[in-house]
């Protein structure tokens, strides 16, 4: 099952916990994978560990030229762009009262407006080729909101939004588009809470425990397959009960 | 007839799936020959990419009918 064999995927923020767990897994399944993100030692370290079908190709999105580049060099470097996974993000996190423009101009660039550009940009070969996956890793804080993350949450949102209305558009050319909403995950992003933080988040997963990358890789490697045809404009949410929407 | 006009016609009839006859110089893409508004992107895609030539969003507006793309196409490769 799953078989992407012949598939050329390119993961954004592939140096980062989901990321690697993403390009990891849609690899494994056959795919050739193309590994983006801003620093290069982790991105080649992975690169490394794959072997074949693995290419490195770094770029800040937060910089619009090199974001309209990077499905030009993906497909240079793999032949075409399949399997698009916007996953990369950051968060500026603050109060809304004191949230800067600097701070939520950022957020919204590099999670939002930097997968639109992406997406566009790999249109073109899916419509020819009449098949293509666009999955795009939002957040349960998307669908609920979450304090001193107005920013993070309104580009989450906005991620579901467009997915939605790209997966009308290119519906009838075999192009599906989906969103995948982690919960609380173990990476670097979630390391930086604090331990009542952390307990406090727990008591709220019914599942009692935060989620694996691995966990996140999985629904996206289900929405990238062919298997997964019949699955446009949703949200798959992996978050251990936390918010059954 | 041109041999443009037979290399668009080709790929008019290739994607839209529509009969040689009914592309006529005065055909709607979308009023006579069932295009949607997705089709003429990907029309407007094939003919860039048939003839080299960029077709800008603006002028992609303005070519409606069969005759209007071999007008634009002729005035771009000359």
């Amino acid at each position: 099952m799953f078989d992407l064999t012949g598939k050329n995927a390119l993961v954004t923020g592939a140096s980062g916990g989901i990321g690697a767990a993403v390009a990891t897994a849609l690899h494994a399944a056959g795919a050739a994978v193309t590994l983006s993100g801003t620093r290069e030692a982790p991105l080649q370290e992975l690169a490394a560990r794959l072997g074949s079908r693995a290419h490195v190709v770094t770029a800040n999105l937060g910089d619009a030229a090199a974001v309209e580049a990077l499905p030009k060099q993906a497909a240079a470097a793999m032949g075409s762009v399949d399997i698009l996974v916007n996953n990369a993000g950051i968060t500026r996190d603050n109060l809304f009262m004191r949230m800067s423009d600097e701070e939520w101009a950022q957020v919204l660039e590099v999670n939002l407006t930097s997968s639109f550009r992406l997406a566009r940009g790999v249109l073109r070969g899916m419509m020819k080729a009449r098949w293509g996956r666009i999955v795009s890793i939002t957040s349960v804080v998307g669908q609920t909101g979450n304090p001193g993350q107005g920013n993070y949450a309104a580009a989450k949102a906005g991620l579901v939004g467009m997915s939605k209305s790209l997966a009308y558009e290119v519906a009838s050319r075999g192009i599906t588009v989906n969103c995948v909403a982690p919960g609380f995950i173990e990476t670097a992003m979630t390391d930086a809470l604090n331990d009542e933080q952390k307990s406090r988040i727990l008591g709220q997963i019914p599942a009692g425990r935060m989620g694996r990358p691995e966990e996140i890789a999985a629904a996206v490697l289900y929405l990238s397959s062919t298997e997964a045809a019949y699955v446009t404009g949703a949200t798959l949410h992996v978050n251990g009960g936390m918010a059954m929407v | 007839m041109s041999d443009i006009a037979d290399r668009v016609k080709k790929i008019v009839v290739e994607h839209l799936g529509v009969e040689e006859e009914k592309v006529t110089e005065t055909a709607s893409f979308i009023d006579d020959l069932g295009a949607d508004s997705l089709d003429t992107v990907e029309l407007v895609m094939a003919f860039e990419e048939e003839f080299g030539i960029e077709i800008p969003d603006d002028a992609a507006e303005t070519i409606q009918t069969f005759g209007d793309a071999v007008k634009f196409i002729q005035q771009a490769t000359a």
